[in-house]
């Protein structure tokens, strides 16, 4: 069984005029490491809040269709519950820390549950060592980086043990270099824990090497749903304004030049430096 | 942001510093309550001498002199206003134990003053919030506490950074009428005001994702602990306690201003 | 045109976030100032409208120092826009937004009307001139603090990290507005770290390490020099990543736009298949 299914998913918030998401029906296997893209606005952030109850619980308003995540109807339970399942990183770092030390953060949602404090210290070592973040342990939030903050608030929902890790836009106030640092942590967490991983991201250029999933919503609808190495092959998903990786586009831009490089679109440089070397080395 | 240093709790090491914030809560409240104990000058100057080896223990000299001068002018105040009562109340005429009583009640204040000073000073808001989560206080309200004193300097921060963008459109919040100026900040709080409300929901978002509300019966990561150096205040502040209400009971105090 | 002169500078608590700045930046050149977190940039450009004044050293504006004048003289020449719009948005409509900047300008009402019109309609948001400024998208926002600076037509635009947060038709959008100030012979400042933005818009960069400048040049050289990589901590952007891996077939590894990346590889096909 899937370990996250929605069937016609539909939600429209409060005093809003128009549904943010329409009819979404997707799965999402176990293990997997899924990339949700879209353009801003495409309901992709509203489709997280699914995931772990905050829509429909926190932000009221009417769910409609259906949706289970980790075998577990969301409707139908709490957002504490889902917490033992479902973590969520959100988009800005500093709004996701507020104890006065590192590891007490990362021991909030495990006090919230009420586990005893060796289990909890256990726990809170086990996580900071994930993320490669045990020397800051005693530090305060205000006092390290952007990155480091968003591999805090990471450690926090890892902490819980879930077994999906929900990801909306973790990157967008971090610089290049935080920002794979952070792909590298949540990548590692996926091969070597087995944790389902879910990521939002417009950066398709860092991201897509890491998913043989992709989801691409546009207007509150899932437009595309499967390979990303066909979808981002496609025009319609140029026109729907997703920023597709610079070496998926040079490669189909040389093969309509006649060169002959292999049917395989690249996701990376990698992989299109690597076909290159092929094409251009032989006759 | 001078106003926000005060608040900044400095990371000096003593051990003072060290001391468990419930037993230094205690010393301070059986401090207040001496004070009130005794209104003549003479306890109460030794109260305040008292005080000086856990300042100086504390290497918090410095700040501690100077929360003292800003108590000086309310301090001031307490004194004139008890010296014009009994100037206007005992027909006209200023007497040597009427300053004496006026100068006790001020340094009953002054007291009052340093002892929550030293508590402050030598008390991280860490183990502030430590505390009032291990004490029989509702934790939303040790909850509430330490993340306002955690977002004091972003918020601080963020405000600098809305006046600038405001002045960057033209905005001169030095210039003009008291009443102008007033006005001028309107395009400084309200951004502030909208950027704290989103701020708290995002806050909300991540609590509830972690689990906020799943028991009653929340467990915590740290554990305060009784040392020796808490005993020996404990020991201390109880020994205070019972030595003074002795005197107060039955140890007349005498007047300063009957030698004279 | 901006000029800084020995520049250093320390914050109240005494970090030294500026350690002798020297640079020129003419009017309508176009400079993306870049480096990690820390490195400076915010600080840096604070000074062009004076938000900042040097500890040690000089910033002349058209010539004339910043410190012998204010904030508000200053900004009438230099337009900022901020990282985060909702640290400027406070009206009740986009109208009167727009219209703040220009009254503490002292525009006159007619102007003030005309050059509300102007802004609203360069930046797409005539249909919102009654709306509340809180009640549009992210996006839409930004384009209102945008507008909202543009209205007083400064010479200079700074703009402190404007990618953040945006999607890629968004960041379409921001490239051509730039482009368009750029015909308008406006100089455009902008604070960034998103290589691959700079390296599509391709403008002179200046590269900052720890308060120092490290590099100012072609954006090419500077964002595909690897001495200056290992040092500063940007990352390559992607059509240089893919020829830096191309070493062995001698091909340049300057190369930072898509359509010189095609033609190059296209070329080297071409010569492979004569020898």
């Amino acid at each position: 069984m899937a370990i996250i299914e929605t069937k016609n998913l539909t939600y429209v918030y409060p005093g809003a005029s128009k549904p943010s998401i329409s009819d979404v029906s997707i799965k999402i296997e176990k293990g997997e490491f899924v990339l949700i893209t879209g353009p801003s606005g495409c309901g992709k952030t509203t489709l997280c809040r699914c995931f772990n109850g905050l829509v429909p619980h926190f932000y009221q308003g009417e769910l409609k269709g259906e949706i289970s995540v980790a075998g577990i109807d969301t409707l139908k339970h709490h957002t504490y519950e889902m917490a033992k399942h479902v973590g969520l990183v959100f988009q800005n770092p500093e709004n996701q820390l507020f104890a006065l030390s590192i590891e007490k953060d990362v021991a909030f949602g495990l006090e919230n549950l009420g586990l005893p404090r060796d289990e909890m210290r256990k726990k809170v070592d086990w996580a900071l060592n994930q993320t490669g973040i045990y020397d800051l342990r005693e530090r305060s939030p205000h006092e390290i980086s952007g990155g480091q903050q968003q591999r805090v608030a990471i450690a926090a929902v890892l902490a819980m043990e879930p077994e999906i890790i929900v990801l909306d836009e973790p990157t967008s106030f971090l610089d290049p270099l935080s920002a794979e640092k952070i792909f590298e942590v949540i990548y590692g967490l996926n091969k070597q824990q087995g944790i389902t991983v879910v990521l939002v991201e417009h950066r398709l250029d860092l991201t897509a090497k890491y998913t043989n999933h992709l989801i691409v919503m546009n207007e509150g609808k899932v437009r595309f749903d499967g390979n990303p190495r066909e979808i981002l092959s496609a025009e319609e998903t140029r026109l729907i304004g997703v920023g597709i990786p610079k070496a998926t586009l040079l490669y189909q831009m040389l093969k309509k030049e006649g060169l002959n490089l292999s049917n395989t679109t690249p996701l990376s440089s990698e992989e299109l430096a690597g076909e290159l070397l092929e094409a251009l080395k032989s006759k | 942001m001078s106003v926000f240093d005060g608040l900044k709790f400095r990371k000096v090491y003593s051990p003072i510093h060290d001391l468990d914030p419930r037993i230094k809560f205690f010393y301070v409240i059986s401090i207040f309550v001496v004070a009130i104990l005794f209104s003549q000058i003479i306890p109460l100057l030794f109260l305040f001498v008292l005080q000086i080896p856990f300042v100086l223990l504390a290497r918090v000299q410095k700040q501690w002199l100077r929360s003292l001068r800003g108590a000086a002018f309310l301090a001031g105040l307490i004194f004139a206003i008890n010296v014009a009562t009994s100037y206007f109340t005992t027909g006209y005429v200023i007497t040597a134990s009427a300053i004496e009583n006026a100068a006790a009640l001020t340094l009953r204040f002054v007291v009052l003053v340093e002892s929550f000073s030293v508590f402050f000073l030598t008390t991280s808001p860490d183990h502030l919030g430590l505390a009032l989560e291990e004490s029989r206080v509702p934790y939303e309200f040790a909850f509430a506490f330490t993340t306002a004193v955690r977002f004091v300097p972003v918020l601080a921060e963020e405000a600098q950074t809305i006046m600038d963008a405001q002045k960057a459109r033209g905005l001169e919040l030095e210039k003009g009428s008291l009443l102008k100026r007033i006005r001028n900040y309107v395009p400084v709080l309200i951004p502030l005001i909208v950027s704290a409300i989103r701020r708290s929901l995002e806050l909300a978002e991540a609590m509830e994702s972690r689990a906020w509300g799943a028991t009653k019966k929340r467990t915590n990561l740290y554990l305060l602990k009784l040392h020796r150096g808490d005993y020996a205040l404990l020991l201390i502040t109880v020994g205070i306690l019972v030595v003074s209400i002795y005197v107060r009971l039955f140890v007349p105090v005498p007047m300063i201003s009957r030698f004279i | 045109m901006i000029e800084a002169q020995d520049v250093y500078f320390s914050y109240a608590n005494k970090v030294e976030a500026l350690k002798g700045i020297s640079l020129t930046i003419k009017d309508g050149e176009f400079v993306a100032i870049m480096g990690q977190n820390g490195a400076g940039k915010s600080t840096l450009v604070k000074h062009f409208n004076g938000l900042l004044k040097p500890t040690i050293g000089t910033i002349l504006i058209d010539g004339v120092e910043t410190t012998k004048t204010s904030v508000a003289t200053l900004a009438r020449n230099v337009g900022f826009v901020f990282q985060n719009p909702d640290h400027q948005l406070f009206s009740e409509t986009v109208e009167d937004e727009i219209a703040f900047a220009l009254k503490n300008f002292g525009f006159e009402s007619e102007a003030i009307e005309k050059r509300i019109t102007w802004a609203l309609n360069l930046l797409a948001l005539t249909q919102y001139r009654k709306t509340s400024p809180f009640l549009l998208s992210g996006g839409e926002r930004k384009r209102v603090a945008l507008a909202s600076v543009l209205a007083w037509d400064p010479q200079t635009l700074i703009l402190d990290e404007p990618t953040i947060g945006q999607d890629h038709e968004q960041k379409e959008k921001l490239r051509q507005f730039v482009l368009q100030m750029q015909t308008q012979k406006k100089t455009v400042v902008m604070v960034t770290h998103d290589v691959e933005f700079v390296a599509e818009c391709d403008p002179r960069v200046i590269l900052m390490k720890e308060g120092r400048v490290m590099a100012d040049g072609i954006g090419k050289e500077i964002l595909t020099d690897p001495s200056l990589l290992k040092v500063s901590s940007i990352v390559l952007p992607q059509i240089a990543q893919i020829f830096s891996k191309l070493s062995l077939l001698g091909l340049p590894k300057d190369v930072i736009d898509i359509y010189e990346a095609k033609q190059i590889l296209l070329n080297a096909k071409e010569s492979k298949q004569h020898t």
